[in-house]
């Protein structure tokens, strides 16, 4: 009798202490289910990529790499990137500002398009630009027209089939990442800090870089590489208006693409080649990620861990000694 | 005149913060802003920082005319509710930057914020970071901040509202000692008539919607509110709905004399506990009533009282009055009232012959 009451208070210790718990197995399960998807979809088809690259050996691998029309892939992917990233950093930062720190008409409707990206399809993306800019479209005729005369020269400004084009058609797509990553960080800061900076008599480009920025620091790193991630990354709204010349327009997605479309082994493993550059894109992303996540948390910890300085006196004894 | 307000009124879309408001700061003063939430008190406070602008009126700084001038060149310091420390820079920073922004020299600064350190007692504190900080420790930064650039005039936005009751207390002596040392303008936001009566030179007093009540020394707007709304905002007050009758106003058997005003004018009439004397010798003085309950306040002690008529009284005195008295819950004493203000009148007469109807709780202002 005493036996069957000690258990069943075993029991309800037990129960109680883990109340919020699943069973074990339908936690193990679960965790199994996740980590098979993952290796299947994920972990499997990235170490496929580098095998197959480097399938024909290393020699082959860096001729891939070496080949014009690779590397001029490779240069073209850098300077979209290296364009639409910054442009997309600094409207990311004005929308973000303005939908954090202001209240005006139309906000709702501004948040919305900034996710507009996301939600329309980057081939429609690309074609909106052709329809805009094509040859048949509203300003392709004008643009014909209308060269521009800089130093003396006559430049036909070309945007769809051209390196603009991709340049557009990048910063379409990855223009809310920034803006994104910056809004809720921007709302919970809150406006009192600048504020206090323009009292002190800080203008208000002063009040930006050394009050607001330091303290989005974190939420805006995070953006710019997801933003830099996407951008090299994007297919396709980019093959839309590239018109994909090969060694002019071709960045480094399309370029893949068009080596794979050659049905060789050597074409199939260039492809790989250049595929597994992407790849590698994605990890160094990946791991700084991961490094700014561990250095916030860790810069958070040592602010708490601190050793803290003796305080001279404690909150309220210094009252005595000033009467 | 250090700072003036002219007609001063702020809207907010269709909300009026701040309604026709006027009043002088003098150089070197301490002074309140007191008021009930919505009182646009603290709309007023960033009418001066400039960091609202005035719907109408104008904002004068020493003389001069404020309304175009922005808050940079304002030259005023300003501590917020929850003190806006820059939480990505330490100690040191917040308080070198308004220095920094004016361009001190790189010495001077050092030797300013080393100043501001000793003066405040935060010495030791100057490479921590905001969140490393106690809530007194902040907000002595934050006053350390807006005071290290010198500015013309200080403005506080409830200073004590984010620290802890016991702290609170010896903070409020420390403002007044600070202001005595460095005597430099100061105005500060608070609901708490305690906080504005022990600390200020002079209170200013809003009710909602931004109307300005009444401007006086502590003393003043205690024994002499202006109005109904001042008398039950500030301290405990008794206060009755009386008519008038031959000269006398009348509430239970309770009377005042109001020999100018007519019949049926109804009065309300307030007095302070400590106004009304009391005797355990039932015929020493006028009134008849019962001692219903004792509420202990440390030193001080409020008594409630219920005439006969059933009006309750409310009453305060020394533990050593009382027990010389020889006063217990349930004694029957005899009253009577020192003094009294009418505080509102209503002249729209009613029959002299209506039945006066006493409505108890209401009208006894609640504020301790």
């Amino acid at each position: 009798m005493a036996g069957t009451v000690k258990r069943k208070n075993g029991d309800s210790h037990r129960q109680s202490r883990r109340g919020t718990e699943e069973k074990p197995f339908v936690k193990w399960i679960l965790i199994s289910v996740a980590l098979a998807f993952c290796l299947v979809f994920l972990l499997l088809p990235l170490v496929n990529v580098f095998a197959q690259a480097f399938g024909l050996g290393w020699k082959a691998y860096l001729n891939a790499l070496r080949d014009p029309n690779s590397w001029s892939a490779i240069r073209l992917t850098l300077i979209v990137a290296a364009i639409a990233v910054p442009l997309n950093t600094i409207f990311g930062i004005c929308a973000a500002w303005a939908i954090a720190k202001f209240n005006f008409r139309g906000k709702s409707l501004l948040i919305t398009l900034i996710d507009l990206p996301f939600s329309v399809s980057p081939v429609v993306a690309g074609l909106m630009f052709v329809v805009l800019f094509g040859m048949n479209g509203f300003f392709g005729p004008w643009l014909e027209n209308h060269p521009l005369h800089l130093f003396g020269k006559v430049i036909e400004l070309k945007i769809i089939y051209a390196v603009p084009g991709i340049v557009l058609a990048t910063m379409f797509v990855t223009f809310p990442f920034v803006a994104r990553e910056l809004i809720p960080v921007m709302q919970a800061t809150g406006t009192e800090q600048e504020q206090a900076a323009l009292t002190l008599g800080a203008s208000g480009w002063t009040t930006f870089w050394h009050v607001t920025l330091p303290s989005v620091k974190w939420g805006l790193i995070y953006g710019i590489i997801l933003c830099n991630a996407r951008a090299m990354g994007e297919f396709g709204a980019v093959s839309v208006v590239s018109g994909s010349i090969v060694g002019q327009t071709e960045t480094m997605p399309l370029w893949i693409q068009s080596l794979n479309n050659g049905n060789t082994q050597a074409a199939t493993a260039a492809a790989f080649a250049v595929a597994s550059l992407l790849a590698l894109l994605a990890l160094v992303t990946l791991g700084f990620k991961t490094l700014l996540e561990w250095k916030q948390a860790r810069e958070y910890q040592r602010a708490q861990e601190a050793p803290l300085p003796p305080i001279p006196q404690s909150d309220t004894a210094f009252l005595s000694k000033m009467s | 005149m250090s700072i003036e307000l002219k007609n001063v009124s702020k809207q907010f879309g269709g909300v009026k913060a701040v309604n026709d408001v006027s009043f002088s700061v003098n150089e070197g003063e301490l002074m309140a802003l007191l008021g009930p939430s919505g009182g646009g008190k603290t709309t007023v406070l960033r009418m001066i920082a400039g960091l609202e602008m005035p719907t109408s009126g104008d904002v004068f700084i020493r003389g001069q005319r404020m309304n175009d001038v922005s808050v940079r060149e304002r030259n005023i310091g300003f501590v917020f509710q929850n003190y806006a420390l820059f939480k990505n820079m330490t100690v040191f920073k917040n308080i070198a930057f308004g220095l920094k922004i004016k361009k001190w020299k790189r010495a001077d600064i050092k030797d300013r914020v080393a100043e501001m350190l000793k003066l405040f007692k935060i010495e030791g504190l100057e490479k921590r970071y905001p969140h490393q900080l106690s809530g007194g420790q902040r907000q002595r930064v934050a006053i350390a901040r807006a005071l290290a650039p010198k500015p013309s005039v200080l403005l506080l936005d409830e200073p004590f509202g984010a620290v802890d009751a016991k702290v609170r207390q010896e903070l409020r002596e420390w403002l007044v000692k600070l202001h005595h040392d460095l005597n430099v303008t100061t105005i500060f936001v608070t609901h708490d008539q305690e906080e504005a009566l022990e600390v200020s030179n002079r209170i200013v007093i809003f009710a909602p919607g931004g109307n300005l009540q009444q401007i006086g020394a502590p003393r003043e707007v205690y024994e002499q509110p202006a109005n109904l709304f001042v008398a039950q905002f500030i301290g405990v007050m008794n206060i009755l709905d009386t008519e008038v009758k031959d000269g006398v106003a009348r509430a239970g058997e309770l009377q005042f004399a109001a020999h100018d005003q007519p019949n049926g004018t109804k009065l309300k009439i307030g007095f302070r506990p400590y106004a009304v004397q009391v005797s355990t010798d039932l015929n020493l003085y006028p009134y008849k009533a019962v001692l219903r309950h004792t509420f202990f306040l440390g030193v001080m002690l409020r008594l409630e009282f219920q005439l006969s008529s059933g009006l309750p009284l409310r009453s305060r005195m020394t533990k050593e009055e009382y027990a010389q008295l020889g006063l217990e819950d349930g004694r029957e004493v005899s009253l009577q009232i020192r003094n009294y203000r009418i505080l509102a009148k209503e002249e729209v007469g009613l029959p002299p012959e209506t039945e006066f109807k006493y409505q108890p709780p209401p009208t006894i202002a609640e504020h301790i």
